[in-house]
Parts: C-alpha cells; structure tokens; sequence
C-alpha cells in the first residue's frame, strides 16, 4: 500500500503534483503564446501576464455584467482580449519595426504597468470570486488521492490548446505561413504573403492563449489585477529553460517545471518559489542555449 | 564647451540647491541618479538591457542596513560594504546572463533578480515585510553628525560626483571605448581579438556595484531598506529614468532620475497618486515610440544641427 511514501501521506504528494501540473500547464500555454509572438515579431511581450489577466477579468465581467456562463467566457474571452491585442499590434508594436529589439520589450512593459494600474484602481488589489461552472463541481476519489473535475478539465483544455497550436503550426497553410514568416519574413513578403497582417494575426493568438489560461484559472486562483505578473517571471524563466525554437519544447518544459515546483513544495517547501529560477541558473551553466535551443 | 558650461552650471545648482529644495527630497534624487547612472553604464554603453538591477540596488540597502545597525559598523564602511555584496551579486548574476544575448539576457537578470526577491522576503536579517528600519545615520567620520539634513546632503553629492565622475572617466576610458564597439558589433569586436565576455562581465559587475553604492546610500539617507528596493517594478523604474534621460548618453539617466522623482514627489501629494504606475507606464510607451533618444539626446541632436 501507498500509504506511506517517503514519509509523506500519497494524499499529500500527489495533491501537490496535480498543482504543479496545473501551474505547468498554464506555464506551458503562457509560454507557447510567447514563443509565437516572438517568432514573427521578435518581440518578448511583457504585457504577457497583464493579457492573462485581463482575460480573467473579461470572463468575470462577461459573468457579471452579461450573465454569461463559463462556457461562453473560455471562447468569447480570447477572442475579445485577442481582438485587443491585435489593436495593440496594428497601432503601437508596429511602429517598432526596424529597431532594436529590447524596446519592444520596454514597450510591452510599459504597457503591462498602464493595464494592470488600471485595473489595481479599479478593483484594488484583492481579488474578485469567480464561480466553478456547475458541470465541473465535484470530484472523484481515486484511491491515492481526490482529483477535482475541474482541476483535471484545466489541464486537459491546456493540453488540447497546445495540440491545437501544433496542429495549426505543423498541419495547415497558415501554419506553414507563419513557419515562413519566422525564417525569412522578406521572401514571405515577396511571394506576395501578407506579411504584416500574418504579424497582426501571431500577436493576437498569442495573447488569446494567453486570455484562454486566463479564464481557465479564473476559478482556481482568484480574479485579481496582480494575477499575472509574478506568474510572468517565471515564465520568463521558463522560456529560458527551454528556449523558443519548438511548440513541443514549450509544452514539455512548461509541464516538466510545474511538477518540478509541486514536489519541491512537499519535500523543501522553503525552495518552491525560487527552484525554477534556480534551474534556470543550472541550465545555463551545462546547457546555455536552453534545453531545446537551437545556438543563437 | 556648452557641455563644460552645463556641467558647471549643473554643479552650482546642485550646491546651493538645499536652501531651497527639501534636503531628502534632493537626496532621494541624487541616490536615483546615481543608480540610473550605474545602469546606463551596462544598457547604453555595453548594449546590454538588465532588467534585475532593483536586486542590486535592494541588496546592497539590506546589507549596508544591517552592516550599520546590527554590526555597528560606522557609516562609510557601511555602505562601502553595501556596494561590495552588490559587486558580488553581480560577479554571479552576470556570470550566468552574459551566457546569452539580446533579449535572454533581459530575461535571465529578470529572473535571477526575482529568485534574489524571494530570498529577501524570507530571509531572518531583512525583516520580511516590514523591511530594516530605524538605520543610524551614524557620523561620518566620527566627526560630522550625519542627522543633521544639510550635512546628510552634502555628504551624499560628494559620494554621487565621486561615482559620476568615476561612471564618465570609465566611459572615456579605452576600456568604455572597447565597450563601445562590442554594443555596435560584437563579432568585429570578437575578431580584433578582444575576449568579449569578460569585458561584459566587467562592465556588468561595476555597473552593479555603483548600483549598490546608490542602494547603500538610499538606506543612510531614509534610515529603510525595503522589499520595496528590491521589486522588480524598482529594475523597470531605473530603465524608465534612464530612457527619458537618454540611454547612453552622460548626463541623461540623472536628467531622468530627476523627471521621475520631481513626477513621483508632484502625484504623491494629489489626486493622481493611485495612478502613479499607470503615468509610469504612459511616460513608458510615449519613450519607447517616439522619444527614443531621450531628453539630453534630443538637446545633443539639436545642438549638432544648430551649430
């Protein structure tokens, strides 16, 4: 019997590997959406965990206001949020063409600080309840431990958003359109692909799985202006870890971090919130260009 | 020689400022300056972006509070070894982000400056939440009072001319020189036989160690170190004052330092000062689209095609 593993209760381990395994899903669709904003502008987006954000606030809002459900919010969501960040792309981020790079950065910074300041004054900075959908309550025993629906739908919809990012990528015209653009974005153009309005629709559904991990953490964690901007830090770190030259790379360092946080939080509670930094830090000494890092 | 004549000027400004400005208000500039100056020697003249100075900066104010208050050390000393762990911190931080370019390395200081936040909070000597308080200002010394504000001020311009003018000595150096061509081209720089790394490494660990000399400094003047210093929201504030005053240039990261806090010290009091990131953040992207060059590189661009 699993009764007693290492000292610690199954109930507890594997209770503490699901929450890594969620954490390491949203990390894995945050970092996904980084990776394909940065393959087409070569932009990091700080405004990353402020469009997570704001894709939670827009479920809540679309709850409290419209009356809409769960549901509806996990499509309208990243739509709305994505159509946003589209109007950020067309009017802000392209203006930056052409020079160096770091001041995308410093852009999408400044506006992660405009959004969430926004919001702090709004909703002040404690958060906003927001209601697990009713066909999600509830859980099953499975002997080793209690799985909630809802926490395995979160990683289930995580996993299907990546597989659905590598099907459009890998298997479709458009994938291979903005497979094109990263390479060699001139020669696109010149075939006669619209290469801006390729750049415009990357940044969009970058920030929409961004909005999507939004609303799917709505319910577990509350809705609250600073929910993404510790999380984006870590994903940073994470985008390090595993560098941003493959959708499988993303996934699998997402999910793989996660797991590695949760266990640290049952056997060295102390480390769990620096250990991903700290494997940054490891990966960079035995491997600098990244786990799955082509050399810069 | 306008650039001498402002120098001058400047220098005079700043001596006979506390007569009519607050002396703290005045240090708090000067302690911002000088850290956005000790920044701008990494981002403008090395082409590096770190964005985790605040962990210099925060670090170097726990350990300059603690080196004063628990172990008694007088106040020079204090700071000096402030600046000292901050060098260190920086040995390590940039030993790790040199490793990787551009963008990775905004990333990696980012990262490693917030596993340093996360050791502050839980770490016994910077008193969590509630941060070091009550830090002696001691006597410089062993003479002058340090209570009193004016001498406090004084001694805090002599410390940031010090560093200012060592900051501009290094940039005019054939070390800032070599710094300079590894910004504009590292492969050329790699093919004239400079050993690129280690330059960047050198830049990078003075470059924290005055930051940490300011951080020091910040924890005599308010007698606090706090989470505060260390936030990450402190590495995006040093960048900000750094644009607006002109990245690479002199002169501009204590223009902007002084933009900020002049701002900062103008919305506190009134009724936007809930709103104070949110300007942060406007002030941010109006820099980033379209006042690239910042304030001294527009009144250098202006210069040149005036004359």
């Amino acid at each position: 019997m699993l009764t007693d593993l290492l000292g610690f209760p199954p109930q507890v381990l594997f209770g503490q590997l699901l929450l890594g395994l969620i954490n390491g899903a949203f990390y894995a669709v945050l970092s996904l959406g980084l990776a394909v904003i940065f393959g087409l502008l070569n932009i990091v987006n700080f405004a990353h965990g402020a469009l997570y954000m704001l894709g939670a606030f827009t479920a809540w809002g679309l709850a409290q206001f419209l009356g809409l459900n769960y549901w509806v919010a996990l499509f309208a969501a990243p739509v709305i949020v994505g159509a946003f960040g589209m109007g950020l792309e067309r009017f802000l981020l392209r203006r930056l063409a052409g020079v160096d790079h770091l001041y995308g950065l410093l852009l999408t910074f400044g506006l992660a600080l405009v959004i969430e300041g926004v919001f702090i004054k709004l909703f002040g900075a404690s958060g906003q309840p927001y209601p697990t959908p009713a066909a999600l309550t509830g859980g099953i025993n499975l002997g080793f431990m209690f799985l909630p629906w809802y926490r395995g739908w979160v990683v289930v919809a995580s996993l299907i958003a990546c597989g659905a990012t590598w099907y459009i990528f890998e298997r479709t015209k458009l994938g291979a359109y903005l497979r094109a653009g990263t390479e060699n974005p001139k020669l696109l153009q010149a075939f006669g692909v619209n290469v801006p309005l390729l750049t415009t629709l990357a940044y969009g559904y970058g920030v929409g799985l961004a909005a999507f991990a939004g609303v799917l953490a709505a319910p577990i964690t509350q809705v609250s202006p600073l929910m993404g901007s510790n999380l984006i830090i870590v994903v940073f770190a994470v985008v390090v870890i595993g560098g941003m030259g493959s959708i499988m790379g993303a996934v699998v360092t997402g999910l793989a971090m996660g797991l590695i946080e949760g266990l640290t939080k049952v056997f060295w509670p102390e480390a769990s919130a620096t250990v991903i930094f700290l494997v940054m830090a490891i990966v960079l000494v035995l491997r600098p260009a990244g786990l799955f890092g082509r050399v810069a | 020689m306008t650039t001498k004549l402002g120098y001058a000027a400047a220098l005079i400004l700043l001596l006979i400022a506390p007569v009519f400005v607050y002396p703290v208000l005045l240090m708090k500039f000067l302690c911002f300056a000088l850290f956005a100056s000790a920044f701008n020697l990494i981002l403008g003249f090395g082409g590096l972006l770190s964005f985790g100075h605040a962990a210099f900066f925060g670090g170097a104010a726990y350990v300059t509070g603690h080196a004063i208050k628990v172990w008694g050390l007088p106040v020079e000393l204090g700071i000096l070894t402030g600046a000292a762990a901050a060098g260190v911190l920086g040995l390590a931080a940039g030993m790790l982000a040199i490793r990787r370019q551009g963008i990775y390395f905004a990333m990696i200081t980012l990262a490693l400056a917030q596993m340093a936040y996360f050791l502050f909070i839980s770490a016994p000597f910077t008193g969590g939440e509630n941060g070091l308080q009550g830090v002696p200002r001691g006597h410089l010394l062993g003479m002058i009072d340090l209570q009193d504000n004016m001498a406090m001020y004084y001694f805090t311009l002599a410390v940031f001319l010090a560093a200012f003018w060592l900051i501009a000595r290094t940039v005019h150096s054939p070390f800032g020189q070599v710094l300079r061509a590894i910004r504009d081209n590292e492969p050329r720089a790699v093919s004239l036989g400079y050993d690129t790394d280690r330059y960047k490494l050198q830049a990078f660990v003075l470059s924290a160690t005055l930051a940490g000399l300011a951080g020091g400094l910040k924890t005599v003047v308010f007698q606090l170190a706090s989470l505060t210093d260390a936030h990450w929201h402190m590495s995006g504030e040093v960048v900000l004052m750094t644009l607006l005053g002109g990245v690479g240039t002199i002169a501009g990261p204590a223009v902007g330092a002084g933009i900020i806090v002049a701002l900062q010290n103008t919305l506190a009091s009134g009724p936007l000062s809930a709103w104070v990131p949110v300007v942060l953040g406007v002030i941010f992207v109006i820099c980033v689209l379209s006042f690239r060059r910042g304030v001294i590189g527009e009144l250098q661009a202006l210069i040149r095609r005036s004359f």
